[in-house]
């Protein structure tokens, strides 16, 4: 019978059916960074447990690491006793540490592909929601819970049940200045911040054939913020090409082995899906948010919602909500909304193709005065990429502060954070409530060539206006 | 390893209403600087309970009446966004036994089943009645009946729904799958070993 890639990855690494009818999971590969990390290593350490195969696990530090300061220890104590912490676990147990001295330290989803950890057929797990990110390999990768992780250390599995499969497809071609970013904002607009719990999400179609395996990285990392679980991209010879040649990918003939497993691993054609939905790459325009979830967002040339004409009770009330927070006007354009902060990075659009793009349309601009603008690579990689190809210097000729790899203000658990109310023009994944570090911080999250428009136009715009390219 | 059957929760209830309340909301980032899960819970919910000085703002969670509840209800797709157990480690520290929603985001109902919080989801309409039930008298003693699918409170009584594992899991004192996983360390090494991308 045909399955799926999800059913076939999952059948590979079912050890067996636990009491309360979940399975016992094996986890191919586990990433750890320092913030979820620590209390799963004191609960093993209270129970006298040993990692079970050190080998499978990868650590790396991102959240809470300075983006301007290198050297140790940090300003903030409390970010330098986790990192201590997270050193002291790594070299007790056994367990490959990325830390900022090698080189090779990032965001823990940038860090997995770029090294070639991440690797299709394979079952991933990370204390971060954006675990999801991995799926771009045709990976099922899972957010995880801190006792979970415990679970992974002591066992490489953890308990769970499986996931239904929703099959989207987005047909045809990307109108210019359409990205992925816009094609995952428009799939939770339409889907739903909750649409997606109880799946994993196939992308596919020609839109996802043509991709790189970065945009199907920005896709897939966004998963959760529909509410699915797991999101993948069945494997093909992008996502090979890709692999070949990294650091932890197969060599000479495991090579060969390898992408034998890997093609046979993608979903085959004629498989059952739970669920399949159809979106045309032509109803696509570039999106940005203007609320407090990522499911409310407006195409760049359509207007805030209104409340009053919000279709029940609960829509009206969530409008309220958000506008009230936003400081935004009902029916009023959402471009030309004024910001302060103009964020590029994160593990949704931190990546070299991210700052390439940008890049291209930065040149011989300036940021607005009064925004501040910065740039986060990725990873120390991105960084050096970046680096070597002149666009650091792209960035900081037009008025971005370019800085050190880290997830920075996304979460804004480092010094990176909006004060009062600032709005930011953001390429990260969440625009929750007080995200970006102040508790009445505001948040518009946009693709990376938006953020870049909204940046000189000092307001939020239509980069396809801002940079004459349709 | 034993672990208490929870097959119910009693307790004095309370409702932080609202639909997509994500974890970042439930506990802000910036108090994950920590390297136990000590003391979270006197930072659940901060931001919308206090003011940037630390003042109490106008919340259910900051009014006196509503003080040592320990059943939490709210609105649907509850602790949504950010993967974070600091969120259902906020809640249990700050006293809370059991949540009772229309519906949870998945990581975060998975979490506070592993922490032994059982997560219920009830209808929209039966949340309302309690939560009115609730305000007409905080002190009253609800029940969140995990082994009968009920909510009791008073004469009001409410079905409710968990998914089955998780009920199992709870009912049966299995909820920390702890120790469960340990004892299938061999059947491990052996589907391990037909899995050539983990190999030392």
């Amino acid at each position: 019978m045909p399955q799926s890639l999800f059913e076939k990855v999952w059948a590979a690494h079912a050890v067996r059916r636990l009491a309360d009818g979940q399975t016992q999971l094996l986890v191919g590969t586990h990433l750890i960074h320092e913030v979820t990390s620590p209390q799963a290593f004191g609960m093993l350490r209270d129970l006298g447990l040993p990692v079970a195969v050190p080998h499978r696990t990868f650590a790396t530090v991102d959240h809470i690491v300075p983006t301007d300061q290198f050297a140790e220890p940090y300003r903030d104590p409390l970010a330098q006793a986790m990192m201590q912490e997270l050193r002291r676990n790594c070299a007790d147990f056994g367990i490959t540490f990325f830390d900022r001295a090698s080189g090779k330290q990032g965001i823990v989803h940038i860090v997995g592909p770029e090294q070639g950890i991440t690797q299709p057929g394979t079952t991933i797990a990370c204390g971060d929601s954006h675990t999801s990110t991995h799926g771009a390999f045709g990976a099922v990768a899972f957010g995880i819970g801190t006792t979970q992780i415990r679970d992974v250390l002591a066992t490489q599995t953890m308990a769970l049940a499986p996931l239904k499969v929703r099959r989207i497809n987005v047909r045809g071609r990307l109108r210019p200045g359409v990205y992925a970013k816009d094609v995952i904002l428009h799939i939770i607009r339409t889907l739903g911040v909750n649409g997606g719990t109880g799946f994993a999400y196939e992308y596919g179609g020609e839109v996802f054939d043509r991709f790189s395996m970065e945009e199907r990285m920005t896709v897939c990392n966004m998963s959760i913020e529909g509410g699915a679980r797991a999101g993948y991209v069945n494997p093909d010879e992008t996502t090979f090409a890709y692999l070949k040649g990294r650091p932890y990918a197969p060599k000479g003939a495991a090579w060969d082995a390898a992408v034998a497993r890997w093609k046979a691993v993608a979903s085959d054609p004629g498989c059952r899906y739970d669920d399949v939905v159809a979106i045309s790459a032509d109803d696509i325009a570039p999106t940005v948010t203007w609320g407090i979830n990522p499911g409310q967002g407006v195409a760049i040339t359509e207007c805030i919602p209104d409340p009053a004409k919000a279709k029940t009770a609960d829509e009206k009330s969530s409008i309220d909500e958000a506008l009230a927070y936003m400081k935004l006007t009902a029916g009023a354009p959402i471009k030309g909304t004024k910001i302060d902060v103009a964020f590029l990075g994160s593990c949704t659009n931190g990546r070299l193709s991210d700052f390439q793009e940008v890049a291209k349309y930065l040149k011989g601009r300036k940021v607005a005065p009064g925004v501040k603008a910065i740039a986060v690579p990725g990873s120390q990689g991105v960084g050096v990429l970046c680096v070597s190809l002149g666009l650091d210097q792209v960035f900081r000729d037009a008025g971005f502060e370019w800085r050190e790899a880290g997830c920075s203000m996304c979460l804004a658990m480092n010094p990176d954070k909006l004060i009062g109310d600032q709005l930011c023009a953001s390429s990260s994944n969440r625009n929750f409530k007080g995200r970006q570090g102040s508790p009445t911080g505001r948040t518009i999250l946009m693709s990376p060539v938006m953020v870049a428009a909204a940046a000189i136009s000092g307001a939020v715009a239509d980069a396809r206006e801002v940079f004459q390219t349709s | 390893m034993s672990l208490p059957k929870i097959t119910s929760v009693t307790g004095r209830g309370v409702c932080v209403a609202g639909n997509d309340i994500d974890t970042d909301r439930i506990i802000p980032a910036r108090f994950m600087k920590c390297v136990t899960f000590d003391g979270l819970g006197e930072f659940l919910f901060y931001d919308v309970r206090k003011q940037p000085d630390g003042a109490d703002k106008p919340h259910v969670l900051n009014e006196p009446r509503f003080r040592g509840a320990s059943i939490l209800f709210s609105g649907a797709n509850f602790g949504c966004g950010s993967s974070r157990e600091h969120a259902p480690q906020a809640i249990h520290k700050h006293g809370f036994r059991a949540v009772v929603a229309e519906s949870f985001a998945e990581i975060f109902f998975g979490n506070c089943t592993t922490l032994g919080i059982p997560c219920l989801t009830a209808s929209r309409e039966d949340i309302a009645r309690i939560s009115a039930a609730i305000e007409a008298d905080p002190g009253a003693e609800i029940t969140v009946d995990v082994a009968g699918l009920e909510i009791r409170c008073g004469s009001l009584k409410v079905k409710a729904a968990i998914r089955a594992a998780a009920q199992e899991a709870l009912v049966h004192g299995r909820w920390d799958p702890i120790g469960e996983l340990l004892e299938g360390a061999a059947a491990v090494k052996a589907a391990a070993a037909k899995l050539p991308y983990m190999a030392a």
